[in-house]
């Protein structure tokens, strides 16, 4: 008779996402991250700001492919992130339970309030710019056309209060329309939004579109809110940092969607997180024979 | 035979009638400043002064604010769309009677051309009211909310003065906001002509408050606590000033800035209205124009043979008498704007690229500067890069469509840009890539109050024109 | 002589730049708001009257009718014998020796519509003998149609070798080249007919016979006047344009200068490069030109009704 031993557990390490890899941050940091209970559930990568630039970089290599995309594509491939995310729905609740402190319950209803976000976004991808554009009516002998355009870069600041639906509703949004993505994770509640990344990078989504990093957001949102290469901003979990980023971004005149006004739980937020982040492109031209 | 050659044709000044002094129009009326400052407006054809104009000081625009405030809360916000409307429609008919009296105010005031103010200023001035006027009781249909913001500051160039006025006033009057306006110190005069026109149109009292000065007026208009809504136009560096100075803070800014307009010129290009459509972009209101096309990028292929026919257009140009008739490039508006034009001109010289402007004998009183195409520019060089806001050429080349775009955007603006080519597929394709608010493909520098405008990047944010100008103005 | 024109002709024409319609259209209304007062008008008028080919094509033209406007013709305004007479009188064919003998040693230039104007809708020998038969009995101009049906079928060969023919059937005889702009419709069409007959020899380019609406345009000439100047660029030879039908009146005349002086350029500034073809627009040039310098406004009976 032998003994038998409890298996040891395979633990996960948590890594940045950036395009379309998983590296550790460039500083080799990491700090520990605990459940709103304060036990200790991982050590999540300590990005720093050349980590943001990484992440900047590879968000501007991938706008032009990902803008590119026809909107019934990007609609596609955003619907192919809900289905890896069904596919992951225990551990988006273990994770999301851990974080917020809800029940199992609660913790399942924000996980498939968060995978039909993503479905509800994908839908968005190829109706927006019929809203949005259009015709003008000019008087002379031209067409004239407006339509909407992705911004660019998109820096996020995701709430920090809601780990996974939160982010799926900040991140969404950007990215149906052809932006993409720098986005920092919640500083206090990080896993989620590493397992979303994992969800991502086998979704089709190309890489870069969307680069997560996780850290310190005093030490993270100054690099990204003053980076001339991120062309809008999202402060949704900016906090008391608000009106200083804010400043900042005004350096190279980015969009600032300033923080506030935002309801999870509402299942139909419209264009509210998606207009803030697009250019109107007027493009006018002679009719004649 | 004699030659034929054009007589002048001076526009009569004698339908203007400028005050030798102008208060500010506060509430309703003409009232005196707190302050003693004054400041002299000059005809910048000839130098001469035209009138003395107040400069509003703190207290000033605290009073303006105070009037406009009053008027939302009591009057504008109140009254019905369709009411709002027919005191928009009013306006625009009152502009467009006194249409050549306003024209020839601004040319003398700006130094534009009388053909531009007569053809462009003055008929959108009175387009862009009667558009918005029908916006006023559609708003609920327009899918932007319908809770107008409240007072906006709105500051405005001296490029298209009374025009730039009526892309801000227009749109947020339709919405129920009532304003407060500041003019560029150079040209205040038909701003306050409006201030008449208001008047006229039995506008209640406080809904447009105007107040002059310079830049501490300006600044003290868009730091003004009583603000809702900031909407500037002006220059990138000001633009900046004012993102930051609104940061935390609960008011709606929209920017209308700088550019560096590109001008894309493919092989197949119509050629003869390409160069139309150069000369257009970047001659038309002596290049101070922010969505100027400033940079020409042209297919090497027909670099040489474009560039003969540019410059033997430019040489029909005809520069003079801004009331003249058959003036096409009149004054720079202001001894300051000269200085940069000259000094960013030698730059490129000093640079390696080459200067050329047509024989022009240029008037010896008042600030003039020649059109002025510069060749063998560089991506790397000032003037490929800065905004120069004068009648001031930059000629690149480019080999193949990629080249033209990725060159087109190297730049940190987004306002305009230009394509020339007769193959649709490449147009559109072209136009995709661009990263600019808008595009003008076979032509350049038309306007329209139903089409929306404004820049990606540091060009500015939001848009003025049609629907999308509503979503400014709305909550 | 025809210049060589490479490779095939379609290729060539073809190949030349497009013309935008509404970019065009803009130009020439630019230039439509030009001012011309004063000292500027009256060298104007008296240069548009130079310029005039007095033209009368109608199916009731008699003999009696080509003399009285040979008359106007040579001594455009009786009571002042300042005015200039004009260019050409343009008549038929078939009056062409009358008009000879109404204008001989005058100096006013004789053109004869030729080759079954204005349809063109004969054969190629009768189109030949229509020209010889008017320079043989004293045209100095002979106005030929090209053949609109082959150039819209795209047989830009046979246009072009019929205006060759024609223009050795002239002789000493000058040719132009009436392109029927108003069936030709899509001003790229226009460009390229132009520089078909351009290289075919022609001595003058004409929008029009007045027979087909639109005649003349502003913009149609403004195109027409850059294919000559660049033609010149381009070969050195000076080659003329005619608009023709539609041109009522003085404004109408000088903003057609306006744009010779800023298309083509001063060059083209004379009787022997651009023309009006034109019947009503002489009396309203000397009513103004006479409003000028009376200060008076003048009535239709103090002008020859020819």
């Amino acid at each position: 008779m032998t003994d038998t031993f409890p298996r040891i557990a395979v633990r996960r390490t948590y890594k940045l996402y950036v395009g379309g890899a998983f590296p550790r941050s460039e500083s080799g940091r990491s700090y520990p991250v605990t459940s709103s209970a304060g036990d200790h559930l991982a050590n999540a990568a300590l990005a720093s700001r050349k980590d943001v630039r990484d992440a900047v970089v590879a968000a501007r290599k991938a706008f032009l492919g990902w803008s590119g995309r026809t909107a019934y594509n990007r609609g596609q491939i955003l619907y192919r992130v809900a289905e890896m995310m069904e596919g992951r729905r225990s551990q988006f609740a273990e994770e999301v339970g851990a974080a917020e402190g809800v029940g199992k319950a609660r913790a399942q209803a924000l996980v498939s309030a968060a995978v039909d976000r993503w479905v509800y976004y994908a839908g968005w991808a190829d109706k927006f710019g019929q809203l949005l554009g259009g015709a003008n009516p000019v008087s002379g002998p031209y067409f004239n056309l407006s339509e909407p355009e992705p911004t660019g870069v998109v820096g996020i600041l995701a709430p920090t209060g809601s780990s996974l639906l939160g982010l799926v509703s900040v991140l969404a949004p950007v990215l149906t329309s052809g932006n993409t993505a720098v986005l920092v994770a919640s500083e206090d509640a990080p896993l989620p939004a590493i397992t979303l990344a994992e969800a991502l990078a086998t979704s089709d989504l190309p890489a870069g579109a969307a680069n997560i990093l996780t850290g310190r957001l005093s030490e993270l949102a100054a690099p990204l809110a003053g980076h001339a290469d991120v062309n809008a901003l999202d402060l949704a979990g900016a906090g008391g940092l608000a009106a200083e980023l804010e400043a900042l971004a005004a350096t190279t005149l980015k969009r600032v969607r300033r923080p506030g006004g935002d309801d999870w739980d509402d299942t139909d937020p419209g264009l509210s997180r998606i207009k803030p982040f697009l250019e109107i492109k007027t493009v006018w031209h002679p009719i004649g024979r | 035979m004699e030659i034929f050659e054009y007589a002048p044709a001076p526009e009569s000044r004698a339908i203007v009638s400028i005050r030798p002094s102008y208060d500010l129009f506060i509430d309703g009326e003409f009232v005196e400043s707190k302050s003693d400052e004054r400041l002299v407006t000059v005809n910048p054809a000839d130098e001469e002064p035209l009138a003395e104009v107040a400069v509003a000081d703190d207290a000033d625009v605290d009073r303006a604010f105070a009037a406009a405030r009053r008027a939302f809360e009591q009057v504008w916000s109140r009254l019905p769309g369709a009411e709002r409307g027919k005191y928009l429609f009013r306006i625009a008919r009152v502009i467009q009677e006194r249409a050549r009296e306003l024209a020839v105010l601004e040319s003398l005031d700006n130094g534009k051309p009388i053909k531009e103010t007569r053809d462009v200023d003055l008929p959108l001035a009175a387009a862009h009211f009667f558009y918005y006027a029908g916006w006023a009781d559609k708003l609920a249909h327009a899918g932007l909310g319908t809770r107008p913001l409240g007072v906006a500051a709105q500051v405005i160039p001296w490029n298209f003065p009374l025009l730039m006025l009526a892309w801000k006033v227009a749109p947020a009057l339709a919405t129920g906001n009532t304003v407060v306006l500041k003019p560029a110190e150079t040209t205040p005069l038909t701003a306050l002509a409006f201030a008449e026109i208001c008047q006229e149109a039995g506008l209640p009292p406080g809904v447009v408050n105007i107040v002059t000065g310079a830049g501490a007026t300006g600044r003290a208009v868009v730091a003004h606590p009583g603000a809702d809504k900031v909407a500037f136009t002006g220059s990138t560096e000001v633009g900046r000033e004012i993102a930051r100075a609104v940061a935390g803070t609960d008011k709606r800014v929209t920017l209308e800035l700088g550019g560096k307009g590109a001008n894309i010129v493919y092989d197949d290009a119509a050629i003869d209205q390409a160069v139309e459509g150069i000369v257009t972009g970047i001659f038309f209101n002596q290049g101070h124009v922010c969505c100027a096309g400033s940079r020409l990028l042209v297919q090497e292929s027909i670099a040489d043979e474009l560039l003969a026919r540019l410059r033997a257009r430019i040489e029909r140009l005809r520069l003079g008498d801004p009331l003249d008739k058959n003036t096409d490039i009149g004054a720079v508006n202001s001894a300051a704007q000269l200085a940069r034009i000259r000094e960013l001109a030698a730059a490129g010289q000093a640079e390696g690229a080459t200067g050329w402007s047509p024989a022009c004998p240029l008037p010896e009183r008042g600030y003039w500067f020649p059109p002025t195409v510069f060749t063998g520019v560089t991506q790397a060089h000032r003037i490929a890069r800065e905004e120069i806001f004068g009648p001031v050429l930059s000629v690149l080349t480019f080999r193949t469509p990629e080249e033209a775009v990725a060159k087109a955007n190297n730049t940190p603006y987004g306002l305009s840009a230009g394509v020339w080519t007769e193959k649709g597929s490449l147009m559109l394709w072209t136009a995709s890539r661009l990263r600019a608010g808008v595009v003008w493909s076979n032509t350049f520098n038309v306007f329209d109050p139903a089409s929306p405008f404004g820049g990606y990047k540091e060009s500015g944010y939001g848009r003025e024109g049609g629907r999308h100008g509503l979503e400014a103005y709305l909550d | 002589m025809p210049d060589t024109v490479p490779g095939s002709l379609r290729a060539y024409l073809h190949g030349l730049p497009g013309v935008d319609e509404v970019g065009v259209g803009r130009r020439a209304a630019d230039l439509a708001t030009r001012s011309i007062k004063t000292t500027a008008k009256r060298s104007a008028i008296d240069l548009a009257i130079s310029m005039v080919d007095l033209t009368t094509l109608e199916g009731a033209d008699t003999p009696g009718k080509v003399r009285a406007l040979a008359a106007k013709a040579v001594r455009p305004d009786p009571a002042d014998p300042t005015a200039p007479s004009v260019a050409a009188l343009c008549v038929y064919p078939d009056m062409v020796a009358v008009a000879a003998e109404a204008l001989k040693g005058s100096g006013v230039g004789l053109a004869s519509v030729a080759t079954g104007f204005p349809a063109g809708r004969t054969s190629l020998e009768v189109k030949l003998a229509d020209t010889s038969a008017a320079v043989a009995a004293g045209a100095t101009e002979i106005d030929m149609v090209i053949d609109r049906g082959a150039f819209l079928a795209g047989d830009y060969r046979k246009v072009f070798d019929e205006i060759t023919a024609v223009k050795e059937q002239c002789g000493p005889a000058h040719l132009k080249v009436i392109l029927e702009t108003g069936e030709l419709v899509t001003h790229d069409n226009v460009r390229r007919a132009s520089w078909l007959a351009l290289h075919a020899g022609a001595d003058f380019i004409k929008t029009s016979t007045g027979k087909v609406a639109p005649a003349a345009t502003l913009p149609v000439t403004l195109i027409m006047l850059e294919a000559v100047r660049d033609y010149r660029a381009a070969t050195g030879r000076q080659v003329g344009v005619k608009p023709a039908g539609g041109i009522r009146t003085t404004k109408d005349a000088i903003r057609y200068l306006v744009l010779v002086k800023e298309i083509a350029g001063d060059d083209w500034l004379d009787p022997a490069w651009f023309r009006l073809g034109a019947s009503t627009l002489l009396n309203d040039l000397l009513m103004q030109r006479t409003k000028l310098a009376t200060g008076h406004y003048g009535g239709p009976d103090y002008y020859t009704i020819d």
